[in-house]
């Protein structure tokens, strides 16, 4: 155990000087990830004419503010890596490490978060004074609000986990990817808030894993939702959490099996 | 000019036999395409089902505009950016070089050196929306209004590809900027709502710094009938502007460009 945990720091360390070494395309994609600040404009837009659901243009400005954090925060990208590596046969090298592969991706992914804090500074300063009151007061959903982001990201990047693994399988597993992404957009709250969605649909769309990445992270943060439903949710993301990583490992082991690595 | 079109027949047909070849990702990919049209018209479903009209924009006509985003985008997307991203990668690996030695204008061969032939999915959707659109309004166009609309549309291409012209020709000087296409696309993306949902600052920067209002709101009023013709003439000089002003800095880089290789 302790030699494992030495090892993943010293992963960590690697991953996070990358992560410094390649700080301009991480700016890149930090700016090119405007799409909460257009849904920003458009619904304070209709805000403005009249309040939606029970958002006025604060109610507007604070859910799309938080929504870009959280955004920010939690997203992963090892599908893209993954594809890549199995494609390419860089796998192999993967493979030869002591560690299993979705270990060293973790650490790659967790390197990032120091990053991402500091880049995100003049987006925390700006929440602060901009939606100031907004926030919730309770402290008790300060202390479990990292624990939902932390969450929201697990639950993005064990799912990514799965449709690499299932690269192995089939080429084109990427486009699955794809249709997860569109479906994440409308319905984690990405968009819109869910509760503009009609009742109806709200609770079918709860079962679904996504509101758990975006919607629910901004609730706690904003105070609207208790403590009780914050720790419901935890649950929740835990369970799709253990889920798609329990069957990315059987996906990727299977894989293995008949994957085999050019040039090796 | 028949040489030019001779050239551009060449190279669809070897995009053409490109996609033959990968038969099941060109019909996955159109179906992806055709999801993600109907996902990203959820929100403004959403909206309109709280509201009769926005912005001076009801459900029908703003589905105009999204359709008018979906047909610009599958233009963008399948025909200007694969092309222009691959020369970023032909300038980091010095095969430019190549190209460049080519009897031919090195920017229509730069530009037309691949096309993803399943976005036109994108196009076909778009259309879709815009036949659904207009039944919803119960308005037959006229000809002149559909004409013009498809003028407008194509001086919109011209914006989005003068703009994807002058962000390759950044990558004569600085080679990673694939990033920047990707940039540009995340900010294409606000092209899909009505230009007057933004208001004060915004307004300004999407109708002169990135004239998103002038590819697909425009086309919209046009159609609509309610596009002045002062707004008209507008669209067209900039458009030619954006083309020109494109067409120098292409030249001036593909001057100044020292290769990698050599």
């Amino acid at each position: 155990m302790k030699r494992f945990g030495s090892m993943f720091a010293g992963l960590l360390r690697v991953a996070f000087a990358e992560a410094v070494a390649y700080r301009g395309e991480f700016i890149v994609w930090f700016l090119a990830t405007n799409m909460p600040l257009v849904m920003w404009l458009l619904w304070s837009t209709v805000a403005e004419e009249a309040p939606i659901g029970g958002f006025g243009p604060a109610e507007i400005a604070a859910y799309f503010i938080v929504t870009l954090i959280v955004r920010l925060l939690s997203g992963a990208w090892v599908v893209w890596q993954m594809t890549e590596e199995i494609r390419s046969g860089t796998m192999g090298q993967r493979l030869l490490r002591p560690l299993h592969p979705f270990v060293n991706y973790c650490a790659e992914n967790l390197a990032a978060f120091p990053l991402r804090l500091v880049v995100l500074t003049p987006v925390f300063i700006f929440a602060a004074a901009y939606v100031g009151g907004g926030f919730t007061s309770s402290w008790a959903q300060w202390a479990l609000a990292p624990l939902v982001i932390l969450g929201a990201w697990a639950i993005g990047f064990t799912a990514q986990l799965l449709i690499g693994a299932l690269a192995m399988h089939w080429q084109s597993a990427v486009s699955l990817m794809d249709f997860w992404l569109g479906l994440y957009f409308v319905f984690s709250g990405y968009l819109m808030p869910l509760a503009l969605f009609p009742a109806g649909l709200r609770e079918a769309i709860a079962w679904l894993p996504f509101p758990y990445m975006i919607s629910l992270p901004v609730q706690t943060l904003l105070g609207q939702i208790d403590t009780a439903a914050t720790l419901r949710g935890l649950l929740v993301q835990s369970a799709y959490i253990g889920g798609f990583l329990l069957s990315a490992l059987l996906v990727f082991r299977a894989g293995l099996r008949r994957y085999q690595v050019f040039g090796g | 000019m028949s040489r030019t079109l001779a050239i551009l027949g060449v190279q669809l047909r070897r995009s053409v036999l490109v996609a033959l070849q990968y038969r099941v990702d060109f019909v996955l990919n159109a179906v992806m395409a055709v999801f993600w049209t109907a996902s990203s018209i959820v929100p403004l479903f959403v909206l309109y089902s709280n509201r009769k009209s926005v912005a001076g924009w009801t459900w029908p006509e703003a589905l105009v505009v999204v359709a008018c985003f979906t047909m610009l985008k599958g233009c963008l997307s399948g025909a200007i950016q694969p092309s222009l991203q691959a020369v970023v990668e032909q300038v980091r690996k010095g095969t430019l070089d190549f190209l460049l030695l080519k009897p031919a204008d090195a920017q229509l061969l730069v530009s037309t050196s691949r096309f993803e032939l399943w976005r036109t999915s994108d196009v076909v959707s778009g259309a879709l929306v815009l036949v659904y659109a207009l039944v919803q309004l119960g308005y037959t166009p006229s000809v002149g209004a559909v004409a013009l609309m498809a003028l407008l549309l194509v001086s919109a291409v011209a914006i989005l590809y003068a703009i994807f012209i002058v962000v390759i020709s950044l990558a004569f000087r600085f080679v990673k900027v694939d990033n920047l296409s990707y940039l540009f696309m995340s900010i294409y993306d606000a092209a899909r709502w009505p230009a007057s949902v933004f208001r004060g600052v915004f307004s300004f920067v999407f109708t002169f710094v990135i004239p998103l209002a002038l590819m697909t709101t425009y086309p919209a009023l046009a159609l609509l009938g309610r596009l002045a013709v002062t707004d008209v003439l507008i669209a067209l000089a900039t458009a030619a502007a954006f083309f020109l002003a494109a067409r120098v800095v292409w030249l001036r880089s593909i001057r100044h460009y020292t290769s990698a290789g050599g």
